[in-house]
């Protein structure tokens, strides 16, 4: 039980770092139909943010997190802007390219200037705390709440602003809004900044967690957090969060209960598994494609 | 017509290529660089690239390498591997076919060297491997007999994991391990399940057997398991950017066995990236030791230090006796023909490298040679013990 416990809270601290991610993909897919296959290294950025900002001033945890979620909002706007606003009637395939591509650039640009792994310094005093046998640092509660806080605040945007609302028009139906006066592409610069500033805190509380931060560390974590946008139904935020859990869980406790070594095939076939009866995601709708 | 400015830049860049790929080139030797200069370990890459460079540098300064009646100057070839399997025998295919050179050294990697090993293999070119410990570097895949072209600087597992056994057992007294790896990676899998098998010869019992995944950040489910089985030692067979962040996490769930490591963790970064100190105390086993080192090692690290200003590591050091080998192949075959260097190559029986002394047995492709096993100890390595083959 005390055993169960502690995966438990493993899983939670997983699952909270998959779904800030997850909920960029989601929002995007949501607002424009495609997968923004940037968003890994746009999360990779935000531990990069981070320790440039902590060369420069030694600032605190949480003004870091601040600056560090506007500087990733601004360079979402601008990847939105330059490399996919050009291409928003182009094909659906060169739309994704153009996504994998930016990635790439992305990812071989801090490669260049950081072929090596650096260690993330420590922000905050961790502390572990024992509970009845299961340990609990400071790092956790404070990943975990951060993002459950991230999550709160979006959920209240998303449905009860009217920016939330113009951004659930533009979702549904972009031409028709556009006709009735909603600033679309504005809407759609906010979304993409508020996605890249969700994976900007996600990687800075990564780098925290896991203090190795490397040019290829959005690689997995990118997919991973894909698949739980996917799982939840993509396009729907609650959705992302949901899959995020699911996904954090069954990873934790394929390996709490069964040889390691099957971890990824048995959490992938459990995963598939959930897409065969639930082809649009556990919370998705299934969309009707016009003509 | 009309000629765009891009046209003409576009022009004078292809132009330029085409010029310099069509130099005269100067008789040399060629020698082969297949290094993990970027992906998952660049500081291996790194190290390999400086110490041919500074080998190179010290043999062209000397007037080159004597080949039957004329001194011929090496040409150093460095391709990256990008530390995948895949390009690794990309850039085997490269260096052998396009760039055309007598020897190749490297990969560093295991999961590298076994693949480009294929291809020097089929080509008939002579492939020396400084660091790579895997025993499938230098044997045929299909029959298991040793390679024909496929050599290496350094000892292989089958003698490396034994002694980390040896180690735990006799000097830490150790009766339980637990072992976690990379299960997607060459060189972790078999390393752990050597160690189990000479961990468990030795009397001892390894409790806890747990895998992941290259990539992998979150082990903490696998330490949580781990835990529950209270090991004595815990075997991390990792390399040197995955273990901070597996002891980090460790130590954070309140596990407090030492960590045993094999000769992936040498590289200083381990160090730099271990920020919390939670590798303090560990031990690892390794191919030399800056503070173990004869006279002519500490020539090498001399040079290496006003070169680079750190300390050689040791893929660097065995880079520096796999160009030797290949230096010295050559030499005694009297011409750069790809079959006879490699026919020298493996008549050589004994050399005295940086590293130590090597000893090749009859039809071996692997050295007998010394191991050595390190400890973390104040924030830089310290020598602990030497071990004879």
């Amino acid at each position: 039980m005390k055993y169960l416990a502690q995966q438990a809270i493993n899983a939670l601290q997983l699952g909270s770092i998959y779904a800030l991610i997850a909920l960029g993909y989601s929002m995007v897919y949501g607002v424009l139909t495609m997968i923004n296959f940037a968003h890994g290294d746009v999360f990779m950025l935000g531990s990069f943010f981070c320790l440039l900002l902590i060369a420069i001033v030694p600032v605190p945890f949480w003004l870091a997190l601040i600056v560090v979620m506007g500087a990733t909002a601004i360079l979402g706007t601008l990847i939105e802007r330059f490399a996919y606003r050009p291409l928003r009637n182009a094909p659906r395939v060169s739309a994704i390219i153009t996504a994998l591509g930016c990635g790439l650039v992305i990812q071989n640009t801090t490669l260049g200037i950081s072929p090596y792994a650096r260690p993330m310094p420590h922000l905050l005093d961790n502390v572990t705390y024992q509970f009845a046998g299961i340990t609990v640092t400071t790092l956790q509660i404070i990943i975990i709440g951060v993002s459950v806080g991230l999550m709160m605040v979006l959920d209240f945007l998303i449905r009860k602003t009217s920016f939330g609302m113009a951004m659930r028009a533009v979702a549904s139906d972009r031409a028709t809004v556009s006709l009735l006066g909603v600033p679309a592409n504005e809407i759609i610069a906010v979304t993409f900044a508020i996605g890249a500033a969700l994976g900007g805190a996600a990687g800075l509380l990564y780098g925290m967690a896991y203090p190795v931060v490397s040019a290829a560390m959005g690689i997995t974590v990118g997919w991973k957090a894909f698949v739980a946008a996917v799982i939840g139904g993509i396009g729907n935020m609650r959705g992302a969060v949901l899959g995020a859990f699911i996904l954090g869980t069954v990873e934790v406790m394929t390996v709490a209960v069964l040889p390691s070594t099957y971890r990824d095939l048995i959490s992938y076939s459990l995963l598939l598994l959930i897409l065969v009866f639930k082809p649009h995601g556990l919370l998705g709708k299934p969309t009707i494609h016009k003509a | 017509m009309y000629l765009h400015t891009r046209h003409i830049l576009a022009a004078l860049v292809l132009s330029g290529i085409l010029l310099t790929s069509c130099q005269p080139t100067k008789p040399s030797v060629k020698i082969g660089i297949n290094a993990e200069l970027t992906g998952e370990m660049p500081a291996v890459g790194a190290s390999c690239k400086q110490a041919a460079e500074l080998f190179t540098e010290q043999v062209n300064k000397a007037g080159g390498i004597a080949v039957g009646s004329e001194k011929l100057p090496i040409l150093l070839s460095v391709v990256d591997n990008s530390c995948k399997a895949d390009q690794s025998a990309a850039a085997a295919q490269r260096l052998i076919s396009q760039d055309g050179v007598t020897v190749m050294v490297g990969p560093n990697a295991s999961s590298c060297a076994i693949p480009a090993g294929e291809i020097a293999e089929s080509l008939g070119c002579l492939m020396i491997s400084p660091w790579s410990t895997n025993p499938k570097t230098t044997q045929d895949s299909q029959t298991g007999k040793p390679k024909k072209n496929a050599f290496r600087a350094c000892f292989t597992d089958r003698f490396e994991s034994p002694v980390l056994a040896a180690f735990a057992t006799k000097n830490l007294h150790a009766k339980t391990a637990a072992v976690l790896y990379d299960v997607s990676s060459e060189a972790p899998t078999s390393q752990s399940a050597l160690f189990k098998e000479a961990f468990e010869k030795a009397g001892g019992k390894v409790v806890s057997m747990e895998t992941y995944s290259t990539g992998d950040r979150d082990f903490s489910a696998q330490l949580t398991k781990i835990r529950e089985s209270s090991p004595d030692i815990i075997y991390l067979p990792a390399p040197y950017n995955d273990t901070p962040l597996i002891a980090a996490q460790a130590r954070q769930l309140g596990i407090k066995a030492p960590f045993l490591g094999s000769d992936a963790w040498s590289s200083p970064d381990i160090i730099k990236l271990d920020a919390g100190k939670n590798l303090e105390g560990s031990y690892f086993c390794n191919h030399y030791s800056t503070e173990a080192a004869t006279p002519k090692a500490k020539q090498f690290i001399a040079d290496y230090t006003a070169k680079y200003g750190n300390a050689p590591d040791d893929v660097a050091a065995l880079t520096y006796d796999a160009m030797a080998l290949a230096a010295n192949s050559i030499a005694s075959a009297g011409k750069t023909d790809r079959a006879a260097v490699r026919d020298a190559m493996a008549s050589t029986r004994t050399f005295d490298g940086v590293t130590g002394h090597f000893v090749y047995p009859e039809a071996a492709r692997e050295p007998a040679k010394s191991a050595v096993i390190m400890q973390i100890k104040d924030g830089s390595f310290h020598w602990v013990s030497t071990v004879e083959p």
